[in-house]
Order: C-alpha cells, then structure tokens, then sequence
C-alpha cells in the first residue's frame, strides 16, 4: 500500500484533471430539509466547488449509476419479415466518484459478490463497475451510522484512492496503478511520522463518536430462534410496504423484468426494475398465490436476507450500516432497533 | 390504413383483432379523454391499434357498435344512470376510465355535506338543474370490467394496456405505493420538506406526477394495495398536520372513502352520505 499526502489545494487540481476527460459524480448539496440541514445527492459534477466533500450522508445511495431503478436490458425491433435486437450495457464512458464514505464503496465490494462473483456475472453490472475510478473519502459518523458494527466503517478495497482530512492537508492512500499514474500529475509529498500521528489520532476520535450500533454476535442463529417472534408483527403493522427501505439503500439489488410491446407493434422492450420486498406482490407467483401476503413477512423477509442469508453464503452481511433505510422509513423503522428486538433487548 | 388492411393487420404472424372502441363521458371535465388526443406522438398509431367509432371530444360520427367502452365521469344525473346502462349493453368491455368513473372522483367531493339542497343551491343558484344528491363511481350501477385510474390517467399507461388489451396480454396494474416511482425518480421526500403527502398509500403507476413538481399526493389513483392508512395518520400527526389536512385528502378523489369515513368517525365529524340515487 502506497500513501501519499497533499496540500489541500492540490485536490482542485486532481479535480480538474479528471473532470476534463470524464464524467464525474460527487457529493452536491441540493437543498435544505424542513429542519435546515442540508440535503445531499450524488450527482455528476463539472465544478469543485459544487462538490459537498464534508457531506454527512446522502438520501439516496449511489446505486442508480450501476444499478439504475429502470434499464433497459434488451429491446427488438421488427425488420420486414425479420427482427433485430438490441443489447446495451449503457456503459459508454467511465464514471469516476469523488468522494464516496467507506460504506458505500463497501457496498459495491458486495454487489460484487453476488452479480459478479458467480458462474454467470450480470454484464450490465459488470460494464459500469468495470469502468469507474472511485475516490474515497472520510467521514463523521452520523447519530444513525451503525456501519461500525457492520465492519464497514473502513474499506480495503473496491477503490483508487481514499483521501482523509488530517486538518489543511490530506492523507491519501493509493490503490491501483490507474491512481498512482494520475496523483503523478499533482502535487504530493510522501508522508511524515507527523502525519501518521495525525492519520491515527483522527481515527481514533472518529471511533468514538458512534452512537448507534447493532449486536451481530450470533445473529445469524438468533434470527434463526426468533422467526416467529412477536417482535415482527408489530414492525410489519408499522411498516407501509412502500419499498423506500429498498429503494435507498445502496445493495438491494433484487429486481422484476417485464417485457411491454410498443404501441406501434414495431418493437418491444425488455426492461428491468428494481422492485423492494417489502411490496406487496414480491413474493406473489404465476396462478395468483402470494407467498407472503402480509406486510411482516415481507418485511423479516428482508431482515433475513441481509443479516442471515447473505451472511451464511458470504460470510458477511450485506448491510453496510450506512443507516439510510432507517432515516428514510417514515414509520420510522430502523436496523438498530429492529435487531435488538429480535435479540429481546431495549433499544 | 383503410379497413381492409386494418383487418389483415398481424403481430409476429398471428392475425390481430382491432377492436371497436367508444368514449363516453359522464360528469366530469373530459380531461382523461383529452390525455389520448393531446399524445399526438403516438396517436396515429393508437388509432391503428383500434378503430375508434365513438368519440364526442375527437369526431362527428357515432356507432353504437364497439366492443369496448371507455366510460369517464362519474354518475351524478338519472339521465347519466340511463345511459351507462345502454352503454353497459353494448359494449363487451366496460373499461372505468379515470378516478371519477372508479371512485366518484372530485364530483363525489359533494357527498361530504350534509344538506344536498345547500350544494345544489351553491353551485347552480336558482336554475333548475336536475342532479343526484350524490356522485358515485360507475360499479354503483353496472359491472366494471377494467380500471384505468388516475386524474387524468396517465397515458402511457393507457396506451400500455392498450396495446395489451389487443394482443390479448394479461393487463398488470402497479399493486405499490408512489413513493416506489418516486425514489426512482430521485425525489426528495415530500414529508422531508414539510409537506404532506398520501404517496405512501396511494396506487403507483403515474410516475409520481406530482411529487416531481414537489406537489404532495393526493391519492387520485386510490390505495396501493395492503396500504396502512393508520399507520400514514400517526406519521402525518408526528410530522404537525392536522387530521383536518389528512381528510381532506383522503376525501378529494373518492378512492379513500372507508378510510375517510372510519377518519371521520374518529374526529366526531358527522359521516357523508351514503345513499345514492340508484
């Protein structure tokens, strides 16, 4: 592992190279919420000092810019007595992100593992993750962040570079040669001893700031003793199955495709959605039945696949801790709360 | 096309029906009528789709002869009462179109006074001007075979089920909230900004119209299916709205009524009435 550390100025340069050749997407702040805070979005970015780079958190995920809500998977067009089709991966330039939090780049490191990691990897995935050069950044934990007990308040890999704020400098940690040959290009100087004091003593704060946390010892066999707790029944007659949990959060990946004609009769589309559990015809089958009718089947359902499921099959789970679902739920159902049901603890 | 190609007309080799359809209205302001004449990307060929024998809104000819009715409005005068049911006799399939053919619509919003001599003297002053003391959606009087919700529709989907009425493909309505279009459209959520919104209970499939305009719904299309109405009221009463605003809208559109009703009783207010004029 290479580090190296840069003035802060030097960052606007970094900026700039990458933004002269390249689609670049970054934290923006788009608004102010009723409370006045600010509300922040990943968008594409022409100019640094549009870049929220001390943003606490997004709304939505990152996830529409490899994991769009609607893509078009194939389409087919009618050609005399013959037809054509049409597949595009919607990958026709390489996306670089400036200024993702260890969660979310922790989240792609798992939708990596289930749509690439198998026998028959998705292209449309694989075709914009593929092709992107991802900064990461630091971050504060907020009073919903629970990606401590996740173990995904710090990455590994799945990046180019994550750069941390030790105070009118930045440190940056490089990982692959792609970011190596572009930081050539600005200024920077190898670190001091000075500078991994300062890296460590502003980790170390950071860990103490979290607040929220879950309980994952045994949680896999807990979920297992518990699937007919009461507990589930009254989140589910909190929950309004309006699939926002899903919708937000940077890996839910499960979707439905559906195939539509156009009303000229000329063409077809075969189109994928990103569809939520907690809706009422997820689990709904030809013939009619629907496997979970009511909303706290649903809603365990999803419990279950990221906190059991996944992690029996990958050894982790495929929550990140990044809390979006619970700020999103306007019952106000969060994983924190929810896990310690289960588990028969106070929150 | 003229009618000879029309009939030979196929689709992946198999020859393909172009059914007979009629536009009707009945109380309401023609506006979801307006929303299949106003595409005019795709009207010519919607109108190769189908052969359109009634339309008082797009053409002079009329025909009692079509397999498929599309019936806006709602019903709110005897006469009306009469010709739906002609309409009923006619037609193969009797599609409700639009949120006042299904639910009553804005015209039902009359059924919440009490005194429906005071209505009819506010709106029509001393002119006479016969009308029921209720508006109520079309199954209060014949069977309905298909709903098209919303105010307006939405024409793609229109256009969508359509196009699956002629292939003979199974019509598949969205069963989810608005909020699922709405996080895809990338909206902030409406509550997040201080407004109130029946997203969370309402029937997708209009592209959460109005929230991308950052216009809280309304809940034209009526309740998702499973929607927790009870739970939306303890939310809307922890963000500061009164049940007065959350009446209001359940009520505007008709697709909340038991909702607004079991509301109703809760906030000790006198019920609407039920009684129509069958």
């Amino acid at each position: 592992m290479i580090f190296k550390v840069c003035e802060q100025e030097e960052l606007r340069r970094l900026f700039d190279i990458l933004a002269a050749d390249n689609t670049v997407v970054g934290p923006v702040q788009t608004g102010l919420d009723r409370n006045g805070s600010a509300l922040n979005a990943f968008k594409p970015v022409a100019d640094y000092t549009n870049l929220n780079l001390g943003y606490t958190t997004t709304k939505l995920s990152a996830k529409s810019y490899f994991l769009p809500f609607r893509e078009s998977l194939a389409s087919f067009q009618i050609d005399g007595n013959d037809w054509q089709k049409t597949v595009d991966y919607h990958c026709d330039r390489p996306i670089v992100f400036f200024g993702l939090h260890a969660c979310d780049i922790n989240a792609l490191n798992k939708l990596d593992k289930v749509l690439m990691g198998n026998t028959y990897p998705m292209p449309y995935y694989a075709a914009k993750r593929k092709n992107m050069f991802i900064i990461g950044i630091d971050c504060q934990p907020q009073p919903f962040c629970f990606c401590r007990s996740m173990g995904s308040d710090t990455v590994l890999h799945g990046f180019d570079l994550f750069i941390t704020d030790i105070g009118n400098r930045y440190f940056i940690e490089i990982q692959s040669a792609t970011a190596y040959n572009i930081l050539a290009r600005i200024k920077t100087r190898p670190p001091e001893e000075v500078d991994h004091l300062q890296y460590m003593a502003i980790a170390a704060h950071k860990n103490k700031q979290f607040t929220s946390r879950v309980d994952t010892t045994d949680l896999t066999k807990i979920l297992d003793m518990e699937f007919q707790s009461p507990v589930w029944k009254q989140w589910g007659d909190k929950c309004l199955g309006c699939g926002t949990c899903a919708n937000v959060c940077p890996t839910c990946y499960c979707y439905g495709v559906e195939e539509t004609v156009d009303i000229g009769l000329r063409s077809a589309q075969k189109v994928k959605t990103l569809y939520s559990c907690n809706i009422v015809d997820f689990a709904e089958v030809a013939g009619g039945h629907n496997f979970r009718s009511e909303r706290h089947t649903r809603l365990k359902y999803r419990y279950y696949h990221k906190h059991r499921g996944f992690v029996e099959a990958y050894e982790e789970s495929l929550c990140v801790g990044c809390g979006r679902c619970g700020e999103a739920c306007l019952a106000g159902i969060t994983v924190p709360e929810v896990i310690a049901s289960v588990r028969g603890e106070e929150s | 096309m003229d009618a000879s190609q029309a009939q030979n007309r196929t689709y992946l080799g198999m020859p393909l029906a172009r059914p007979r359809v009629a536009f009707f209205e009945l109380s309401s302001c023609e506006g979801c009528q307006l929303q299949i004449v106003n595409n005019e990307a795709n009207l010519l060929d919607f109108l190769s789709l189908v052969t359109v024998v009634n339309f008082r809104e797009a053409m002079t000819e009329k025909s009692d002869a079509y397999d498929i009715a599309f019936v806006e409005g709602s019903v709110t005068r005897a006469d009306e009462i009469e010709r739906l049911a002609v309409i009923r006799k006619n037609a193969k399939v009797l599609v409700a179109f639009g949120s006042c053919a299904c639910f009553g619509g804005v015209t039902q919003l009359k059924n919440r006074f009490k005194d429906p001599a005071w209505v009819k003297k506010q709106v029509y002053g001393d002119r006479s001007i016969q009308t029921n003391d209720t508006a109520r959606p079309l199954e209060d009087f014949v069977s309905v075979d298909l709903r098209i919700y919303g105010c307006p529709v939405k024409k793609e989907e229109v256009e969508k089920i359509v196009t699956h009425v002629v292939l003979g493909r199974s019509i598949v309505q969205p069963k989810y909230p608005v909020c699922m279009e709405c996080k895809e459209n990338e909206n902030t959520c409406l509550f997040d900004l201080g407004e109130p919104c029946l997203g969370p209970v309402t029937r997708g499939g209009c592209d959460s119209w109005c929230p991308n305009s950052r216009f809280g719904c309304w809940g034209c299309r009526g309740p998702a299916e499973d929607a927790n109405v009870g739970q939306l009221q303890v939310i809307m009463k922890q963000y500061g709205f009164t049940e007065e605003t959350l009446l209001d809208r359940l009520e505007c559109f008709g697709g909340f009524a038991k909702d607004a009703e079991q509301l109703r009783t809760n906030m000790k207010l006198s019920p609407r009435r039920h009684e129509g004029t069958k």
